[in-house]
């Protein structure tokens, strides 16, 4: 298992240093171009925390995110996620953290297609090496919290995006991780459905102290966190507190 | 991860798309179908030749009257009655040899009551039933001295005793060769056709004595059509073919450099031709068979990589939230094997109704074996091993940042 005990020393959840991130393509011609995304990124999020992360479109933001969620790698620096050098972990190890100590919550959902709500929720479970009937038991209990359990054997394409997004958000809290990572998740919603949604990341935040990192581009969306981070062209250039 | 949910979840996969699983699936159920059918139509072949064979009798020689000319006209072999009953006898005291049948044969008309038959009487020694391994159906053979003193018993082939006496007991009854009363003293068991596919079972046999004085007479007394050898042992076939034919130079007194007046054949190296030709056939079958498995392989491996590259977000999704490669991997090679193996399940019971089939219609023989049904699954599992693999593989090592994007 994950170490909780190394959180405790420093308290902090995800620690960045001098991160940057450069892709590699070849153009037309065969000749190498690097592009580079992210340039010595420091940054320190602590247990608990609610941080937007904003941004244009290019500035880095969900390339940040996706090494944040240890589903692409940095080019350099060093990333530690409680405790743990991520650069040092296997993919083995990598999937694991992903499913014990990550959850995703993305723009388009991605619940998978022609499986219930029910299954859906209960997928990460299955690779933890829990049996199915244990599985469910505790994904039912999850959409029962979030409203849901009459959609439990409803499959994604017979729900609401809002429905979605919360069956996306039951999936992502199924092993009770410390971290939940949510990429635009407002994205396609309306303003109303949005504000649901992200209240009840606030009720997360607050009520069971998960951490939450959110991706958006929108003001109002990053309202809710309590510290807000500015992205320009792989820069931050705003790293603050909320105070409305 | 759980092996159980991995198999859960591939299971899912496929029944998703069931038109593609069943499309997919078609190309491994004929193959094993036709993988089975032709085994078995193969092992079918083999067996009857075997049959046949051992039916003949082993170690077997047979010697018929050669081929000889006169005045530059070449005679077909057996077109001059050269061979004698004395020269069987003679052959009989060879060391090598155990003992020797010779047979007549002639057409004669039989009748019994108001039915009549017409067919092959086969004159010859009491010995001959031992030497061409034919068991009796009923009743007993002729004896030696009966043959010796020309009795006019006889032993009906299977099928000549049906034709002339339908369901009544021949034994002890009395039909009639060209009008000659002689009594029924046997039925042999049914034997089949030859290699050459003559009826064996359409026949009466009697008395050589018997057969030549009052039957098939010959102008030459004592000329036989031709007769059985039986060697003492397999081993020594060789050496017992070199004897005859020293023995039969120097009593029919043929000169050194002038040709031989008469033919040996081992029967035993024609039997061998046949199996060996029956094992090249099932070879063959098996071989063409094989093409369509692998035929039905390839197919698995296009519409699993098509599959993969269809899935790619789902496969960017299950490792977004805690697939490792083995999961992924595990997944897509299940779903490969699920299709062969139901596939070849399938298949097995087509083959196996088919090959019924052939048997009930094609009047073949068709053998089934265990091995012939673990082989064939076997196969399929291992072409859906093999061919799944790269596919999974595929799958399996997508970086997730990539999968997930995949639109």
């Amino acid at each position: 298992m994950f170490s909780p005990e190394i959180n405790h020393s420093g308290n902090s959840l995800i620690q960045i240093s001098n991160l940057s991130k450069s892709y590699s393509l070849q153009d037309a011609n065969g000749k190498t171009i690097t592009n580079q995304v992210l340039f010595n990124i420091n940054l320190t999020i602590n247990q608990g925390e609610f941080v937007a992360i904003m941004g244009h479109s290019g500035s880095g933001k969900s390339t940040l995110m996706n090494i944040l969620g240890c589903l692409d790698i940095p080019t350099s620096g060093s990333y530690w996620l409680a405790g743990k050098n991520v650069a040092t972990l296997s993919s083995n190890e990598l999937a694991r953290i992903r499913n014990q100590h990550i959850g995703f919550v993305f723009q388009g959902f991605n619940l998978l297609k022609r499986m219930s709500a029910l299954d859906n929720v209960a997928t990460p479970l299955l690779y933890a090496g829990i049996s199915r009937t244990q599985s469910r038991r505790r994904a039912l209990e999850l959409l029962r919290r979030t409203g849901l359990e009459n959609f439990a054997m409803h499959q994604p394409n017979q729900l609401s995006g809002g429905q979605q997004q919360r069956v996306a958000i039951s999936r992502a809290l199924i092993n009770q991780p410390p971290l939940i990572l949510a990429d635009e998740p407002t994205g396609n919603l309306d303003s109303q459905t949005s504000n649901e949604i992200m209240l009840l990341f606030q009720q997360l935040n607050r009520d069971q102290g998960i951490t939450i990192v959110l991706v958006t581009h929108e003001d109002d969306i990053a309202a809710y966190a309590g510290r807000l981070i500015r992205l320009k062209d792989g820069h931050i250039i705003v790293d603050k507190n909320n105070t409305n | 991860m759980n092996l159980l949910a991995i198999f859960g979840e591939a299971l899912r996969a496929l029944r998703q798309n069931r038109l593609r699983t069943g499309l997919t699936m078609l190309g491994m159920i004929i193959g094993v179908a036709a993988v089975v059918l032709m085994l078995s139509i193969g092992q079918g072949a083999r067996t009857k030749i075997n049959e046949t064979i051992a039916a003949m009798g082993s170690n077997l020689f047979i010697v018929v009257p050669g081929a000889t000319s006169s005045g530059g006209f070449s005679f077909g072999s057996g077109s001059v009655r050269t061979l004698t009953i004395n020269d069987a006898y003679a052959i009989a005291e060879l060391p090598s040899i155990k003992t020797t049948a010779p047979v007549v044969t002639g057409t004669a008309q039989l009748s019994y009551a108001a039915k009549n038959w017409s067919t092959i009487v086969t004159g010859t020694t009491a010995n001959y039933f031992d030497v061409s391994n034919w068991k009796m159906e009923a009743g007993t053979t002729f004896t030696e001295s009966e043959v010796r003193s020309a009795a006019r018993v006889v032993v009906l082939g299977s099928v000549t005793a049906k034709n002339l006496l339908g369901d009544e007991d021949p034994i002890g009854k009395t039909i009639r060769i060209t009008n000659r009363p002689f009594q029924v003293v046997g039925v042999l068991m049914a034997k089949g056709q030859s290699l050459t596919g003559r009826d064996q079972d359409d026949t009466v046999v009697i008395p050589i004595t018997t057969s030549e004085r009052q039957i098939t007479g010959s102008q030459f007394p004592g000329s036989i059509r031709y007769m059985l050898v039986q060697g003492k042992s397999a081993t020594e076939m060789d050496i017992a073919e070199i004897e005859i034919i020293q023995l039969l130079r120097q009593r029919h007194r043929i000169a050194q450099g002038k040709e031989n007046d008469f033919t040996v054949r081992n029967l035993t190296a024609v039997a061998d031709v046949a199996t060996d030709a029956a094992k090249v056939m099932s070879i063959v079958l098996g071989a063409i068979a094989s093409v369509s498995l692998l035929v039905g392989g390839i197919g698995i491996m296009n519409i699993m990589l098509v599959s993969v590259t269809e899935r790619t977000r789902e496969i960017g999704i299950r490792m977004a939230i805690g697939a490792n490669q083995r999961a992924i991997l595990t997944q897509f090679l299940l779903e490969a094997m699920m299709i062969c193996i139901m596939g070849g399940l399938i298949g097995l019971l087509l083959g196996i109704g088919g090959a019924w089939l052939v048997s009930q219609f094609a009047d073949m023989l068709i053998v089934i074996t265990l091995g012939m049904v673990a082989l064939a699954f076997l196969f399929a599992s291992a072409v859906g091993i093999f061919f799944g693999f790269y596919p999974a593989r595929k799958a399996a090592s997508l970086k997730p940042v990539d999968a997930l994007r995949y639109e």
